[in-house]
C-alpha cells in the first residue's frame, strides 16, 4: 500500500514540475503600470488586449465573471481593487445607487464619440445624465425559432404559450426575462412594481410551465443548434453565431415590444488605476479595435465608426445586430427596482419555479 | 458463472463512469464549436489549445492548487483524525462535527462566508487565499477517509510495539501508519479531486488574474465552451491515464507470476 | 499522561485551523441567517423554510438525495467486495479508474450527459437506429437523479472498498469453516464490519447530493426546485445573503439529524473504537 502512495506522488510531482516548466514563460507587469478589467466571460477578443498591452505598455489584469449577479458581491465586498467593470444596464443603476462607481471624465476618452448617439440616449434610462458608462455591447432579446419545426411565421412572444409546441419551448431562466416576456404578453412595462401586473405575470408563467421542455440560460445556443427544441429565447448576439450553425434558425423581436440591454465599460469608485481605465475605454472604443471585438464575439457594437467598417454587407445591414429600433414599439431597458423590487420578483419566481 | 457475473457487473460500471468522458474525447475532435452539431473531424482545438496561454497557466494553477492543497489536508487531517479518536467521546462527537461543517454548508456559504473572512482579516485575495480555502474544504474528505481505518485499528499491535521497547514515533511510523494507508491514500486522492473541481469557493476566494480551470470552464458558459477545454480534458485524461499505466508497469511485477 | 499532551498536540494544528476557516466563518452565516438587512435580529430567515415554495423544494431534495444515496449504496457495495476480493498489484489500479473520471471537469461531465441524454441526443439516436422506443428522461427528475448518482458514486465506493479490504479474511474464513453459509456470513460478519465505510460513504454522497444545484440547473432543465437551488438564487441572483443563510442553517439541521440517525447505525463501530 506505502507503494502505491509513493506512485501517487511520483504521479503528482511528474505533473507539476512539467506544469511549471509549460509556464515559466508568463508575463510580468508592464513599465507603465497595470489596470484590473473585471467582464464579462469571452467578451473580448483576447487579441485586442494584447494589442493594448504593446501599445500603451500598460499590463492588464483581466479576470472573467458568469453573471452580473456573481461580479456585484465581488466588487461590492471590495475583495479585489478592480479598476473597470462591464456591467448591464440594471446593474449599472443599481452600482450608482450604492455609489460603487465614479463619474467617467469624457474628456480623456476621445473615441467615444464613435458610440452612437442613439445609444448615449437609451442609457440615459439607467445613467441619468450619461455620467458613468460607456456603451460597450448592446442588443435584444427575441424568440429564435427552427423554420422546419413550426407552421407559421412567428412575431408574438404568445407562441410560447401555444400548446402545438409542447415540450419544444426552450425558456429564459432568469428572473427578470422570464418577466419581461410575460409583461410584454400582457402589455405592460417590463419593470412593472404593480403588484396586480405581477401576480397577472406570474399566472401566465406557471401556466407556460409544463409546455416548456427546459429553463436555460447558455444552453440554449447549442440546443437550438442541435435541433433539440422548436422555439427558445435568447439574446441577439447569439443569433449571427446560431445562424451560421444552422441555417434553419431564424430570429424575431416580438411584436409586443422587448427588452433592449445595453453593457457598458464604469470605472469603480476606489479604482487605483483611473488613469489606465480611461485608456483602456478609449481603446476599446477605437473603431478598428470595436470591429475586432464585435468579429469576435458577435454581439452588436454600438460603436458606429466600427459599423462602418464592416465587409460584409450582410451582416453591416443585418436587422438582426443592428435593427432599426424606431420599425419597433414597447422598447425598453430594465432599470434596477430597488431592493424590494428584487424580493417581489424573485419570490414569485420562486414559486413559478416550484409549481 | 458468478465470475463472469462480476466482470460484467463492473464493466457496466465502467461503462456508466466513462460514459461522459468518451463524449468529452469525441467533442475535442468535433470541427463544429457547437456541442450539439457534428461538423467533421479535427486536431485544431489541440492546436490553438497550446497557443493559448490563458489556458496554460489556469492548468497550472489548477494543478499546483490540487496538489498543494490535498497534501496539506492529508497531513493535517491524518494527524487531526488519529487525535480525535484518542479523545473521549464528548471531543470527538465535537470535533467530528466541526469537521462535517464544510460538507454542511452548501458551497456558496462556504466560499461566501470565506470571503468575508478574508476581507476582515485584511488579505490579499491571490493564489494564497484560494490554497487556504481549498485546504479547509479538503481536510474533511480526509478525515472521514481515515476514521473508518483507525476504527478498525488494533491498539494492541501498537501497544505491543511499545512494550517491545519501540520509540512511539517509529512505533507509530511502523505500525499504525501502514494500516491506515488506504485511507490516507483515498483521503488524499479526494481531496485531490475535490481541489481540481472546485468552482463555487473559488470563485469567491480569487484574486484578479489568477484563474483555475473551472473559473474558466464556468465564465466561458455563457458563450459557450471552447472546444480547447474538450481538447484539454481529453490531454488530461490520457496523460493520467498513460501515467498510470507506466506506475503500475514498473518492475517486481508479481502479478504476472500468480496468474 | 505523556499520551494525553501528545494527543493534544497532534490535534492542536487541526483545532487552530477549523477555529480559523470553519467555526469563525460558520458564526458570520448564523449572524447573517439571525439578522435582518438592518443587523437586528430576527427569526425570519429561519421561519421562512415554511413558506410553500421553500418546503416544496427542501422535501424533493431530501427525497432525490436519499433515492440517489441509497441507489449509490446499492451500487457501490457489490463493486467494492469485487475490488476488494481482487488479488495482487492490479486492484489498486483498478480503484484508481473508478476515481480518474472525477478528474475531468465536474461542469464538462455533466454537460457531457446533456449530450448524451437530449431528446436527439447519442443515446436515442444509438435507440433509433435499433428501433427501440426513445429513452426521454432529460428535464425531469430521473435525469437529477442520474446526475447525482454519476457525480456521487466513486465517494461511495472508496470508503467501503476501504474497509472490506481491512476485514481479515480469517475472520470470514472462521465463519464458513463454523458452517455459516455465504450470505450468513456476508449479514452476520462483512456488513456489520463494513458500517463505518457505509457511514462515511452515505455522509460523502447524501450531503453534496442535497446542498446541489448545478445538476438540477443543467439535467433538471431547471424545472425543479432544489433547496439548493433556492439558497444559490437568493446569494446570487436576490442578492439576500440573511434568507440565503437562513435558510442554510435549516439545511445543516436537517444533515445534522441525518447524521445522527447514521451515527444510531454505528453504535458498533463507536463501540469497538472505545
Amino acid at each position: 500500500m506505502k507503494k502505491i502512495v509513493k506512485k501517487i506522488l511520483i504521479v503528482m510531482l511528474v505533473s507539476v514540475l512539467s506544469m511549471t516548466i509549460l509556464s515559466a514563460c508568463s508575463s510580468s507587469g508592464g513599465e507603465n503600470g497595470v489596470v484590473y478589467v473585471y467582464n464579462w466571460g469571452e467578451y473580448i477578443d483576447p487579441e485586442t488586449i494584447e494589442m493594448f498591452e504593446e501599445e500603451t505598455g500598460i499590463e492588464v489584469v483581466y479576470d472573467e465573471y458568469e453573471t452580473n449577479e456573481i461580479m456585484y458581491p465581488k466588487v461590492e465586498a471590495g475583495a479585489v481593487s478592480y479598476d473597470l467593470v462591464c456591467p448591464s444596464d440594471y446593474m449599472i443603476q443599481k452600482m450608482i445607487d450604492n455609489d460603487l462607481l465614479q463619474e467617467i471624465n469624457w474628456a480623456n476618452i476621445p473615441n467615444a464619440s464613435n458610440i452612437g448617439e442613439q445609444y448615449y440616449v437609451q442609457s440615459e434610462e439607467f445613467d441619468p445624465g450619461n455620467k458613468y458608462a460607456v456603451p460597450y455591447c448592446w442588443g435584444t432579446v427575441g424568440i429564435l425559432y427552427n423554420k422546419t419545426m413550426v407552421d407559421e411565421p412567428i412575431d408574438s412572444w404568445t407562441v410560447l404559450w401555444d400548446e402545438k409546441y409542447e415540450n419544444n419551448i426552450l425558456m429564459q431562466d432568469s428572473v427578470r426575462d422570464a418577466f419581461m416576456v410575460a409583461l410584454k404578453v400582457n402589455g405592460h412595462s417590463m419593470n412593472s412594481m404593480d403588484e396586480a401586473e405581477l401576480q397577472a405575470a406570474k399566472e401566465l408563467l406557471i401556466e407556460q410551465k409544463p409546455l416548456v421542455q427546459a429553463y436555460v440560460v447558455d444552453q440554449v445556443r447549442d440546443k437550438m443548434i442541435g435541433g433539440e427544441a422548436a422555439i427558445g429565447v435568447i439574446y441577439s448576439g447569439e443569433a449571427i453565431y446560431t445562424q451560421r450553425e444552422n441555417p434553419d434558425l431564424e430570429y424575431v423581436i416580438p411584436k409586443e415590444g422587448t427588452n433592449v440591454w445595453i453593457d457598458s465599460w464604469c470605472i469603480l469608485k476606489d479604482a487605483q488605476n483611473v488613469e489606465n481605465a480611461e485608456k483602456f475605454i478609449d481603446f476599446m472604443c477605437r473603431p478598428d479595435i470595436a470591429l475586432m471585438n464585435f468579429e469576435y464575439i458577435t454581439y452588436s457594437t454600438p460603436n458606429d465608426a466600427a459599423r462602418e467598417l464592416i465587409e460584409d454587407d450582410d451582416i453591416r445591414n443585418s436587422t438582426i445586430a443592428f435593427p432599426d429600433l424606431s420599425q419597433y414599439e414597447n422598447l425598453e431597458t430594465f432599470s434596477y427596482l430597488g431592493e424590494e423590487g428584487d424580493e417581489l420578483y424573485n419570490n414569485l419566481w420562486k414559486e413559478i419555479k416550484s409549481e | 458463472m458468478t465470475n463472469v457475473l462480476r466482470k460484467i457487473y463492473v464493466a457496466l460500471i465502467f461503462i456508466f463512469l466513462y460514459a461522459p468522458i468518451g463524449t468529452l474525447i469525441v467533442l475535442s475532435f468535433n470541427a463544429s464549436k457547437s456541442r450539439a452539431k457534428w461538423g467533421g473531424f479535427t486536431f485544431k482545438w489541440y492546436a490553438e489549445l497550446f497557443q493559448n496561454e490563458a489556458i496554460m497557466q489556469a492548468l497550472t494553477n489548477t494543478i499546483l492548487l490540487a496538489v498543494l492543497s490535498s497534501v496539506i489536508a492529508t497531513i493535517i487531517g491524518t494527524v487531526a483524525a488519529i487525535a480525535i479518536n484518542k479523545m473521549n467521546r464528548t471531543g470527538r462527537t465535537i470535533w467530528m462535527g466541526v469537521t462535517n461543517i464544510p460538507m454542511l454548508n452548501a458551497e456558496i456559504v462556504t466560499g461566501i462566508s470565506l470571503m468575508l473572512l478574508f476581507i476582515t482579516v485584511g488579505m490579499r485575495f491571490g493564489f494564497v487565499t484560494i490554497l487556504l480555502s481549498h485546504i479547509t474544504f479538503n481536510i474533511p474528505y480526509v478525515i472521514l477517509s481515515v476514521m473508518p481505518r483507525l476504527k478498525q485499528l488494533n491498539p494492541s499491535t501498537y501497544e505491543a510495539a511499545l512494550d517491545l521497547g519501540a520509540p512511539p514515533l517509529k512505533a507509530f511510523f511502523k505500525v499504525v501508519l501502514p494500516d491506515l494507508a488506504p485511507g490516507i491514500f483515498s483521503g488524499l486522492l479526494m481531496a485531490f479531486t475535490m481541489s481540481l473541481d472546485d468552482f463555487i469557493i473559488t470563485h469567491f476566494t480569487k484574486g484578479p488574474g489568477v484563474d483555475t480551470l473551472s473559473t474558466k470552464i464556468y465564465s466561458e458558459v455563457r458563450k459557450g465552451i471552447k472546444p480547447e477545454m474538450y481538447a484539454l480534458s481529453t490531454l488530461i485524461f490520457v496523460s493520467v491515464l498513460i501515467l498510470l499505466l507506466l506506475v503500475n508497469r514498473t518492475p517486481k511485477d508479481k502479478s504476472k507470476n500468480k496468474v | 499522561m505523556k499520551n494525553k499532551k501528545l494527543n493534544s498536540l497532534m490535534a492542536s494544528p487541526y483545532i487552530l485551523w477549523s477555529i480559523a476557516f470553519i467555526i469563525i466563518p460558520l458564526i458570520m452565516v448564523f449572524y447573517y441567517g439571525l439578522t435582518d438587512k438592518d443587523g437586528a435580529f430576527t427569526l425570519e430567515n429561519i421561519t421562512a423554510i415554511t413558506a410553500p415554495e421553500h418546503i416544496k423544494a427542501l422535501s424533493i431534495a431530501l427525497l432525490l438525495s436519499l433515492i440517489s444515496t441509497v441507489i449509490c449504496l446499492l451500487l457501490a457495495y457489490p463493486l467494492a467486495m469485487i475490488l476488494a476480493n481482487m488479488k495482487g498489484n492490479q486492484d489498486k489500479l483498478i480503484v484508481l479508474i473508478f476515481i480518474l473520471p472525477m478528474w475531468m471537469n465536474f461542469l464538462l461531465r455533466t454537460l457531457a450527459w446533456q449530450t448524451l441524454l437530449e431528446k436527439s441526443g447519442v443515446i436515442n439516436q444509438v435507440l433509433e437506429f435499433l428501433h427501440l422506443p426513445a429513452l426521454e428522461i432529460i428535464n425531469t427528475p430521473y435525469a437529477i437523479i442520474l446526475g447525482m448518482v454519476y457525480n456521487f458514486l466513486p465517494f461511495m465506493i472508496l470508503p467501503i472498498y476501504n474497509v472490506l479490504c481491512k476485514i481479515d479474511p480469517n475472520v470470514i474464513n472462521a465463519a464458513k469453516d463454523l458452517g455459516a453459509n455465504n450470505f450468513m456470513t456476508f449479514i452476520k460478519i462483512t456488513l456489520p464490519l463494513s458500517i463505518p465505510g457505509i457511514i462515511s460513504g452515505i455522509t460523502m454522497v447524501f450531503v453534496p447530493a442535497l446542498t446541489t444545484f448545478i445538476i438540477s440547473n443543467l439535467l433538471g432543465g431547471s424545472k425543479i426546485l432544489l433547496i439548493g437551488n433556492v439558497i444559490e438564487q437568493e446569494f446570487l441572483q436576490a442578492n439576500n445573503w440573511h434568507l440565503g443563510s437562513g435558510l442554510s442553517m435549516v439545511l445543516m439541521i436537517f444533515i445534522v439529524i441525518s447524521m445522527i440517525v447514521t451515527a444510531i447505525f454505528d453504535k458498533d463501530g463507536e463501540g469497538s473504537a472505545l
